[in-house]
């Protein structure tokens, strides 16, 4: 890498970490400020675990994301399914348009229509509180659809169509066929689907804010409320345990495989044969 | 040749496929009701008023208030976060693709990593940082100099808009740039082209797919953002994303914010064709 090269990446790198690095600084902070630094201090990781509210909207950020994820896989990895073996074109054009307007739409535009719709149950229904867990729950179950689609539909497209035929002329059930052969070679596909879908429902905040009722609050809403007024020091406590999992998690995922580190110790001693 | 010359077993195939594509049933149900009448329900708050009666008067409002200036900061706003980021990401993607396999794995991932911290806490540590009594005015301050004035101006909001989505910008184009034949960027030098030509007349226009899908990713979320300009432009600049925000969360005027919403859709419809348009002719200029 050229100096210059490495010069600009760093001062890039700097600016994008600094308020992260400011985070994890003052959660160890004694007092409250978050720009005055007073003293080291664990307090305000004790305080987190102490505070019943925060540590109630971190397991309901948790329950919703898994719930979410996994109706999101399920529901989506049967539409491409479905999606792929269409035949009708416009039906298939259609039907991907509307599946990619949520992606396409701004986050406040997809919260507020879905908040329209509920209300609009809700009347219909004359329920007390038209904005629940339950509203909570389909708003990200569909802006999670579309992610899980657009992970899965490309396996089944790359996948070899003559596997199945063979697997049907040997005797499989259309079903044992999709099981034993289909199944494993899209799970890469489901993976990332459902990884991205219980990301994207975890730091959602946009529209959980016109979809969520009064009665369950999730992390980022939480947030929320706090930075209206001052955000106590126990929330940078709790970023700074996420960012730490989260970097933890990712260096695993990256480590080489031993394979890797094979091929690496052949590369080295042909060069320097 | 065996599937065609047993007929049964070819008409099964076919039987089998149309009934596989009954599993998208449920998406589709999912996606009438929850994404499809939603967006007709907008359409329609927007043109009527409380009682239901078809108006023109949300538009009215629109267009005779305040909101049309609301909305062209908006619209300023977010174009010129959205060129920043272009220009700051596109060599910043450049030197990752160009460095070992293993460094560019490792950059991608300190690039991903702040989207995994959440975005309000980061804004407000940001916020921290800038503030008049912030990190930045207190160390100026110490050493005895004035203190600036950074939070509560524009820069600010347009700051906070590139810290928060550079990422999206970045991802994109590294992925195109990742794929580029480095061969193609040594035959146009060895050629004769200099620094500026290989540039323009190879590494740009190899990238435009990234470079466009980078734009659209930065240009929706700025456009629409309620938190960013609350927080950094103290309310000073209102954006159509908290004029939204407050019909809904505070005024309770769901046919204004739709028709706001309505009039947002429409914009960002707009800058997506232009933008493939784009894409298309540049696809075709490098053919």
């Amino acid at each position: 890498m050229k100096t210059y090269s490495k010069v600009y990446l760093t001062v890039i790198f700097a600016l994008l970490y600094a308020p992260i690095v400011v985070m994890m600084f003052f959660s160890f902070n004694e007092g409250q400020s978050l720009a005055v630094f007073s003293g080291f201090s664990l307090k305000w990781y004790k305080e987190f675990f102490k505070d019943s509210v925060a540590m109630n909207a971190l397991w309901n950020t948790f329950l919703l994301a898994v719930l979410s994820s996994l109706i999101s896989t399920l529901i989506g990895t049967f539409a491409a399914l479905g999606i792929d073996r269409m035949r009708n074109k416009k039906l298939k054009n259609a039907v991907m348009m509307g599946t990619n307007l949520p992606m396409v739409n701004p986050d406040i535009v997809t919260g507020i229509s879905l908040m329209l719709v509920f209300v609009f149950i809700g009347r219909i229904m004359l329920f007390d509180h038209a904005l629940n867990f339950w509203t909570l729950l389909i708003a990200h179950v569909t802006f999670n659809l579309p992610y899980v689609i657009m992970s899965v539909l490309p396996k089944f497209k790359q996948m070899d169509k003559h596997l199945v035929e063979a697997a049907l002329d040997l005797g499989c059930t259309p079903t044992q066929a999709f099981y034993k052969v289909e199944l494993p070679s899209i799970t890469p596909g489901i993976m990332t689907g459902a990884i991205m879908a219980f990301t994207l429902s975890l730091d959602d905040f946009v529209i959980s804010n016109f979809t969520s009722g009064v009665d369950f609050q999730t992390l980022p809403m939480y947030i929320y409320s706090m930075t209206k007024k001052t955000v106590k020091p126990d929330m940078y406590a709790l970023s700074t345990l996420i960012f730490i999992v989260i970097f933890i998690l990712l260096v695993i995922i990256n480590l080489p495989s031993k394979e890797e580190r094979a091929i690496k110790k052949k590369k080295g001693k042909r060069r320097s044969v | 040749m065996n599937k065609i010359a047993d007929p049964r077993s070819f008409d099964h195939a076919r039987r089998r496929r149309f009934a596989q594509t009954f599993t998208a049933t449920p998406h589709i149900v999912w996606m009438l009701i929850f994404i499809i009448v939603p967006m007709i329900l907008v359409v329609y708050y927007s043109f009527t008023d409380k009682n239901g009666q078809f108006t023109l008067d949300n538009f009215k409002t629109f267009f005779g208030s305040d909101y049309s200036t609301v909305f062209l900061h908006s619209i300023c706003f977010a174009f010129i976060a959205t060129v920043i980021s272009l220009l700051v990401a596109f060599p910043l993607a450049y030197f990752i693709s160009r460095t070992k396999p293993r460094t560019q794995k490792i950059l991608i991932m300190l690039i991903m990593l702040p989207m995994w911290t959440n975005f309000l806490i980061r804004t407000y540590s940001l916020m921290t940082i800038i503030e008049t009594n912030g990190i930045i005015n207190n160390f100026l301050a110490s050493i005895g100099l004035p203190r600036i004035q950074m939070i509560n101006t524009g820069g600010a909001v347009i700051f906070g808009m590139i810290y928060n989505y550079l990422p999206y910008m970045v991802l994109p184009i590294y992925t195109v740039m990742e794929k580029m034949d480095n061969r193609l960027i040594e035959a146009a030098s060895d050629l004769g082209c200099n620094g500026w030509q290989v540039l323009t007349k190879v590494i740009i226009p190899l990238s435009s797919s990234g470079i466009v899908s980078g734009i659209t990713m930065v240009f929706v979320p700025c456009v629409s953002t309620f938190y960013i300009s609350q927080k950094l432009g103290g309310g000073k600049y209102q954006l159509i994303g908290d004029a939204i925000e407050r019909q809904f969360q505070q005024a309770y005027n769901y046919n204004l914010g739709s028709a706001l919403s309505f009039v947002l859709m429409i914009l960002i419809f707009i800058s997506m064709m232009l933008m493939n348009h784009f894409d298309k002719e540049s696809e075709a200029a490098s053919v």
